[in-house]
């Protein structure tokens, strides 16, 4: 099972070499052994998937064309399914059941997919280290005394213990890279507006997306395939067709041009993270690339605008947890009076955990009357140099280069004191989100320590197609993504 | 000293589309409570909205029939607050960048005219509706209903340019008349569908500067709308009199106590953090959409006023008569296309029909009597075959019984007799049965006539043509030759 992809297993589901119901008894298998040490899952949806891949496997003939036949997946607990539990890691969601799929999930059924369960991650899908989770952390498979990664830590944890070769994530700030990087899966986020938003319940509006974590970069087109494309729920999904991803991987990256930002990757970047990326490099230039020097001059300001504008959107977002239609209602406190500000406060204080509610005091504020121009606008005007700084390196360059991470996966716990210090972990992966722009992370190495390393590729609007064709090629000349943690051979 | 009031209103109209603003629910009105509601309306968690084309070309209408300039980018703003009905936690609207801006209503006319601007004219979705009364336990209890969340809106922001509420209920009630007349809004405020709010201030008469305002919410017909005004009025003239200072505020009408009453102070107000809706792209209405909705549009109130007094010769009281609604012009005119004389038409609609459709409780849309009905009603009278009086009956025998003119005068043998030949006869045989009137008559009695007509008028059962009765009488009177 660990060592099995999703173009194998859909292949051998479609062939009728294997059972969609004993690959899904497999992955529920190794996702029980390892639970109780990864934490991956908030909800483990054991009988719902086997009856899912019963039906597959009752009419093998509907699925013969069906590109995830039988395949495993683990949904991040931010995206509805209905009728499973669907909690963002939230107490004030701990008891939600959507009555509806998030289309994303509608896709990946129809094409085959089997949903095993939701995976843990930070409240709301704020923060980078899954500590957030109102369930606690889940925990890096390579070592677990270390963060996966956030927000999407369970889905990449969960692919990268061997549990489902597909997980989906949503990404924000990096949610779907960083994770991807440091449990050493392959990650990516789509260009804003490639996947419908429909149904991820919502952090950052103008900066959520949703993506696969997979094994290898050929699953992840596979996945991308199925969930890419407009979606008439979502008015901001894109109506731009959606290309063929796999025919994308071709293997050559000769003519390739690949742009290195130096100036943004040489301070605060770990030493072996940085020799990882260098030596990255050189092996796509021995494969053909052309490495170029390009300059970002607004991207050390990404992190900053990254949290006025998505802590503005979370403020608002977040206003219809209040207690009255669903999810969690708190009675007010003794003495606080019987009236309805006083069931909001309750409520809303005990349902909240405290980077939640740290977000949107910040976003309450910067949207405040007065200060809506020196915070929100200004960061919007910000927003969109650092689009523009991406546009310039883009007439010279097919994509960018730079480490996911400055540093492999941190231990749980170690940031606790400094919110600050884990936001400037984001500094390379926020920007591909305040710009629309596709990211895609891909293994590139190990600390000597056996931590693993991601390479971080960012293309042009709409063109994950080159993301693909270049961390393709660079995967079937390297190794990395055959490591595998001690947990997902137990 | 004297005191001039300055009001401007804030209007919001539903707008009469099948389905809701961002969503595929129905947007209609009565049904039970929360059975029109889906994950977008009831803001479940990742739900988006989807704007409905036809709800802006409603708004669009609404514009372009108060002249207003339509932009064509506008863009939807989050109008963030907190209350149970609001289930986003926040109300999609628009804000910085609306629909359209730059509007004008006229009121009265020739020296008396008041031109009202309109400063804008933007869609929003409606929130749901607190339950506060009705439930055995609503003494502890706010029920909600979802089926209005979600339901399109316009709100149309006036000038402060209103001096009176006499004019303000006007133009309430002309706002009211062009919506209903494009057929955007039902105009039906007991259902809410059209809700009126209130800004106004006063100054001593003459002074450039504004003086503090109150917001009067919650104005539901045009009288709470001037009662409210008269008092609110009243009440800040008094408090300036006396050197106090009107407070910013919100207040509400209590229609049973005629008072304006405070909600809430400026301190207290909402901060509604506006910002761009980041889940729905810039609204954009291109120069191509904006001509095809303009020319699905009816001809204006004031247009059609002005063509149908030119063209039918109508007096300017007849010609407003006419056309109080859409639909009464429309039967108007096709009363005369079916071959009614204009003038007969107008003044049968505001006569006779008015009062049944009146008693019948009736709208014109909806009468019993339909133009083409009425023309050939018209079409009888106008060629003498029956009299004005008769013509009178037939017409309520119509209301009562939907049967046609000219069927009703068949069987009841109601037409005219106006054969000269018939009425000589008839005109014989009452001077021969009353001599003595005729003696009294030629004796100078002049009043002995009258009793003659009716004498020969009761012979013919009333169908006797009563001019010619008149002519034949009065020559058969006339001494011999």
């Amino acid at each position: 099972m660990t060592e099995d992809t999703i173009a194998g297993l859909a292949g051998a589901v479609r062939t009728g070499a294997r059972t969609a119901t004993e690959i899904c008894q497999r992955a529920l298998a190794q996702l029980d052994a390892t639970e109780p040490s990864l934490h991956a899952f908030n909800t483990v949806a054991a009988d719902r998937a086997l009856a899912r891949a019963a039906a597959i496997d009752r009419h093998p003939a509907r699925w013969k064309q069906a590109p995830l036949a039988g395949v495993p997946i683990a949904l991040k607990d931010n995206l509805c399914t209905r009728g499973l539990r669907t909690t963002a890691s939230s107490r004030i969601l701990d008891t939600f059941v959507p009555p509806y799929d998030a289309t994303v999930v509608e896709r990946l059924e129809a094409a085959g997919a089997v949903v095993v369960g939701k995976t843990n991650c930070d409240e709301f899908a704020m923060g980078s280290s899954n500590e957030n989770s109102a369930y606690g952390p889940a925990r890096n498979p390579w070592a677990l005394d270390r963060t996966p990664g956030g927000s999407s830590g369970g889905s990449a944890a969960a692919g990268a213990a061997g549990i489902a070769p597909a997980a989906r994530g949503s990404d924000t700030g990096g949610s779907i890279p960083q994770p991807a990087a440091i449990c050493g899966v392959v990650g990516l986020k789509p260009t804003y507006g490639r996947v419908s938003r429909y149904g991820l319940i919502a952090f950052a509006s103008s900066l959520d997306q949703i993506g696969p974590f997979t094994r290898t970069v050929r699953d992840a087109a596979l996945v991308l395939s199925a969930i890419a494309g407009h979606d008439p729920m979502d008015a901001t999904s894109e109506a731009e067709p959606v290309p063929p991803y796999a025919d994308a991987l071709t293997g050559d990256v000769r003519g390739a041009r690949i742009g290195v930002p130096r100036g943004l990757v040489g301070a605060g970047v770990d030493r072996e993270v940085a020799q990882a990326f260098d030596e990255a490099l050189a092996s796509l230039a021995d494969r053909g690339a052309r490495l170029v020097d390009v300059e970002l001059p607004h991207a050390p300001y990404a992190i900053p605008v990254y949290y006025l504008v998505a802590t503005a959107e979370a403020s608002s977002n977040l206003a219809r947890y209040d207690g009255v239609r669903y999810g969690m209602r708190t009675p007010p406190a003794a003495g606080a009076g019987p009236d309805l500000p006083a069931m909001y406060a309750s409520t809303r204080a005990q349902g909240f955990g405290p980077e939640v509610k740290r977000r949107i005091m910040l976003g309450t504020y910067v949207l405040s009357a007065g200060y809506y121009d020196a915070y929100y606008l200004k960061a919007q005007q910000v927003r969109t140099l650092i689009l523009r700084d991406y546009d310039r390196a883009f007439e010279r360059v097919d994509a960018v280069a730079m480490p996911t991470t400055p540093t492999p996966a941190f231990r749980l716990g170690e940031h606790a004191a400094d919110p600050l210090q884990m936001y400037l972990g984001d500094v390379f992966t926020v920007s591909a989100n305040l710009a629309g722009l596709p990211a895609l992370s891909v293994p590139c190495g190990f600390t000597a320590g056996g931590l693993p390393i991601g390479l971080q590729l960012i293309g042009r609007r709409h063109d994950e197609s080159t993301l693909l064709r270049v961390a393709d090629a660079y995967e079937r000349g390297t190794a990395w993504w055959t490591h595998r943690p001690p947990i997902a051979t137990r | 000293m004297s005191f001039e009031a300055v009001i401007g209103l804030e209007i919001h109209a539903h707008l009469r589309t099948a389905s809701k603003i961002f969503c595929g629910c129905s947007a209609s009105f009565g049904a039970p409570p929360n059975t029109q509601v889906c994950p977008v309306c009831l803001g479940l968690p990742g739900a988006l909205p989807v704007l409905n084309r036809a709800a802006v070309d409603a708004a669009v209408q609404a514009a372009l029939a108060l002249s207003c300039s339509v932009h064509e980018t506008s863009v939807f703003a989050r109008k963030n607050y907190f209350y149970p009905d609001l289930p986003k936690g926040y109300q999609i609207s628009q804000y910085e960048r609306p629909l359209a801006t730059g509007g004008v209503v006229e009121l009265g006319a020739g020296a008396a005219a008041r031109r009202i601007g309109i400063t804008r004219v933007h869609l929003e979705e409606d929130a749901g509706k607190s339950l506060h009364a009705g439930f055995a336990d609503s003494d502890r209890k706010t029920y909600v209903d979802y089926n209005r969340s979600g339901v399109p809106l316009i709100e149309i922001v006036t000038e402060p340019d209103l001096r009176s509420p006499a004019d303000a209920a006007e133009l309430f009630a002309r706002l009211r008349a062009i919506l209903v007349w494009l057929g955007v809004n039902d105009g039906n405020m007991e259902e809410g569908s059209l809700r009126c709010d209130a800004n106004v201030s006063v100054r001593p008469a003459g002074a450039p500067a504004l003086g503090t305002k109150t917001e009067v919410k919650n104005l539901n017909s045009f009288r709470f709308l001037q009662k409210a005004l008269e008092h609110e009025i009243a009440r800040q003239i008094e408090l300036v009199s006396a050197g106090r200072r009107v407070v910013q505020e919100t207040r509400l009408f209590d229609a049973a106590s005629g008072r304006t009453i405070s909600m809430r102070s400026k301190e207290e107000a909402h901060d509604y953090r506006y910002f761009p809706e980041p889940d729905l792209p810039p609204l954009v209405v291109d120069a191509a959409r904006l001509e095809r909705i303009r020319e699905a549009m009816p001809e204006l109130p004031d247009a059609r006023r002005a063509r149908l007094a030119e063209r039918y010769a109508l007096s300017e009281h007849d010609a407003a008569q006419l056309t109080q609604s859409r639909a009464a012009a429309d039967y108007f005119e096709e009363a005369i296309a079916a071959g009614a004389p204009a003038k007969l038409a107008g003044h049968w609609m505001m006569g006779e029909l008015a009062r049944a459709l009146k008693e019948a409780g009736d709208d014109i849309a909806a009468s019993r009597v339909g133009a083409r009905a009425l023309a050939e009603l018209l079409a009888l009278l106008d060629a003498g075959t029956i009299s004005g009086s008769m013509a009178k009956t037939v017409f309520a025998t119509m209301y009562a019984s939907g049967r046609p003119a000219g069927e009703i005068v068949a069987a009841e043998g109601l037409a005219q007799i106006d054969d000269e030949r018939q009425i000589v006869a008839l005109v014989a045989e009452a001077l021969a049965l009353h001599a003595d009137a005729v003696a009294q008559y030629r004796g100078g009695k002049a009043g002995a006539f009258g009793f003659l007509v009716g004498q020969v008028m009761k012979a013919a059962r009333g169908k006797a043509n009563p001019a010619r009765v008149n002519a034949l009488l009065r020559k058969a009177l006339e001494p011999g030759p």
